[in-house]
């Protein structure tokens, strides 16, 4: 039982081991858990999961393994509401962004979701009656769109309703996982990611006590000692998208650029409009002052300099592929060319992609500048990030 | 053998006591992360009262060395006393300066060890301590001895999640996330400190306190730690309860803020936010 478990963790992406599965053992035989489903949740979590972002998944896997086993009904237990949130979360996981699109011409989400609430208050009533789920009767608006309510779970609602619920169906930790878009907490966590790969911008220095000291216990003669320099060397040029299909990102690319204002001393940055063309510029407000040309930001920074795109990619694709193809003005060139020379100029380069991974298929654009990108397109998400800043710095 | 549980100065959680005893009873370190206010370092120091056992801390700083813990060859030192003909300079165990850990090893009875902010050092430094943590012993070079642990000391490891820490070092400790408290678990951590708080006072503050909190554009959220020094500061200044009812669009920034809000940009930005309040109200 126990080692379906583990192999359940490590399915779900949490790193458990033998060694940990031996401890958690150990643990049980020394009595720590006391018999108690509780205290065994909370023993397994502290020995199985080592990273506060695994714990919603710990959670989820625990919940499904463990089904039947919590206390009798009758218990008293906390009632669960739905929090909105989570209906949003669950939604947005489920619909594609067209579908969204969709949803927001019908009045909107909120307007959508207030009526599943009210749906399901309906719901729960009636349920007592003996009537049928949503979805069944065929005339909900959700149905249309392919909203199962399934997805929202709205059964296990109902039948925490008559129970107490369990903590780890309480899922407290929803908000650490890694997977989820970055928030006010989680932006500090990227921050020093971004940190650490800034510190790999190594050089050598004298270091003089060391030196002292190994000379010393030379018994005299010179030993010099060099260590790696803690200066931040790294140098970024950022380009961001702007304006249009971006504005429902603003708030992360906000949070991600401020971050990044604060860690690199050298760090500089650029708007462009859905692709970069021969002009970017530096103020978004006073745009036409600031513009700049873009071979001049290609001859004054250097190859060294590390260059993060930062967009959604969603356009039409003849906004890269086609001369002429931008939506503001008249482009002599492709901007696939722009790109593709900015590239060769850049040693290190990544994009940044603050939609949904999952959203990038539904794009033809995107595909394209993930191809052009050599597949460097990575979400706007703990990560991505993660996986961009080794990208960057290898 | 006594356990860990919340005690009249310290709140645990169960998950919490489960934790510490399951890192007592297998002799394995706790490593506890979590926001910075919400009582980790604090923590260790309750285990070693709870368990009886004195508390050795070790503070962690960006230039700590993991060798600092085990003990340190004072080669200057030795240099200077050969040069100046000191007959001590003939054994180089007088030279050896012992570190935390070895006081920890060294101890007759067992000890409660607190590394404070392991992510504060350099990435390597978990890994240096690897072998020195499991296996409880270390060997000095210089002596050629192997020092042993009497008794296996709990080690309670702290952290702020500045740096990931290696994975083989995570597979040796149990791991516990402290999460901020809810009200209710708040509203006790308010009444062990201050038995004497005047209830209206008490239930005012925290209101304030878990607005202040809602405010997502905050950069540093206040913490347990904050909302009792503020609370000492509104019990020092005696305020009335009824200063903090921000009905009154005046005072729509707490008294004595200070205690709160760390950050001069979070101090503007609540100012913007009273002005807003003021505005709406006319």
């Amino acid at each position: 039982m126990l080692a379906h478990f583990i192999l359940a963790l490590r399915t779900a992406g949490i790193p458990a081991s033998l060694t940990e599965y031996l401890t958690l053992l150990r643990g049980m035989k020394e009595g720590v858990a006391d018999y108690n489903v509780d205290d065994f949740y909370h023993l397994s979590r502290a020995t199985l999961v080592k990273d506060e972002r695994h714990l919603d998944r710990f959670d989820r896997v625990f919940g499904e393994i463990f089904k039947g086993l919590e206390p009798p009904a009758g218990d008293p237990g906390t009632e669960v509401r739905i929090p909105e949130e989570w209906l949003r979360k669950l939604a947005e996981k489920l619909l594609t962004e067209e579908e969204r699109k969709q949803i927001e011409a019908l009045g909107g989400f909120d307007k959508l979701m207030e009526t599943l609430k009210q749906r399901l208050a309906e719901q729960k009533g009636r349920h007592q009656g003996g009537s049928k789920w949503i979805g069944t009767a065929g005339t909900s608006p959700f149905g249309a769109y392919g909203y199962n309510p399934e997805g929202v779970r709205i059964g296990q609602d109902e039948s925490r309703h008559r129970r107490a619920v369990k903590i780890w169906d309480k899922r407290e930790f929803k908000d650490l996982d890694d997977d989820v878009e970055i928030g006010t907490r989680n932006i500090k966590l990227a921050l020093r990611r971004l940190r650490r790969f800034a510190r790999q911008g190594a050089a050598t220095e004298l270091d003089l006590p060391d030196t002292i000291r190994a000379t010393a216990s030379n018994a005299g003669s010179l030993d010099l000692k060099l260590v790696p320099e803690r200066h931040n060397t790294v140098k970024v040029l950022l380009f961001l998208d702007i304006g249009g299909s971006m504005d429902d990102h603003v708030r992360v690319c906000a949070e991600l650029f401020s971050a990044a204002r604060a860690e690199f001393k050298h760090l500089e940055h650029f708007y462009f409009h859905n692709c970069p063309y021969e002009r970017l510029w530096k103020s978004n407000r006073r745009r036409r002052d600031s513009e700049v040309s873009t071979f001049e930001v290609l001859r004054t920074y250097g190859p060294d300099y590390k260059a993060i795109f930062v967009g959604d990619a969603a356009m039409s694709p003849y906004e890269i592929i086609q001369p002429g193809g931008s939506v503001e003005h008249w482009n002599e060139e492709p901007g696939r060319l722009w790109l593709e020379r900015m590239l060769r100029h850049f040693r290190r380069s990544a994009w940044l992609n603050p939609m949904q991974e999952r959203g990038w298929q539904g794009y033809h654009s995107a595909q394209i500048l993930r191809q052009v990108m050599e597949n460097r397109m990575f979400p706007l998400t703990l990560g991505g990030l993660e996986a961009m800043t080794r990208e960057l710095s290898r | 053998m006594s356990r860990f549980q919340t005690t009249s100065t310290y709140i645990a959680s169960r998950d919490l006591e489960v934790a510490v005893n399951a890192a007592v009873a297998l002799q394995r370190p706790l490593l506890v992360k979590g926001e910075p206010g919400t009582g980790k370092t604090v923590l260790a120091q309750e285990v070693a009262r709870a368990l009886g056992m004195p508390l050795i801390e070790w503070h962690i700083k960006s230039t700590t060395k993991a060798q600092q813990g085990l003990y340190e060859y004072d080669a200057v030192a030795r240099l200077r006393d050969g040069q100046l003909g000191d007959a001590r300079v003939h054994d180089i165990g007088n030279y050896i300066v012992r570190g935390k850990l070895w006081d920890a090893f060294a101890a007759d009875a067992p000890v409660v060890l607190l590394i404070d902010e392991i992510d504060k050092a350099d990435i390597e430094f978990p890994n240096d301590l690897l072998l020195e943590l499991d296996r409880m012993q270390f060997f000095v070079y210089e002596t050629r001895e192997t020092v042993k642990a009497k008794h296996r000391p709990v080690v309670i490891i702290t952290s702020n999640n500045e740096k990931e820490l290696p994975d083989a070092f995570l597979r040796r400790c149990f791991f516990h996330y402290i999460r901020f408290p809810d009200r209710a678990t708040m509203e006790q951590i308010v009444q062990s400190h201050f038995p004497d708080i005047k209830q209206e006072l008490a239930r005012e503050a925290l209101n304030v306190f878990f607005e202040v909190r809602n405010v997502s554009e905050l950069k540093k959220k206040p913490a347990t730690s904050e909302l009792l020094d503020w609370l000492k500061l509104l019990m020092i200044e005696d305020l009335p309860p009824e200063v903090l009812r921000s009905q009154d669009p005046k005072t729509a920034i707490p008294p004595l803020y200070g205690a709160l809000l760390k950050n001069e940009q979070d101090v503007h930005l609540f100012e913007r936010l009273a002005f807003l309040s003021r505005q709406r109200q006319r």
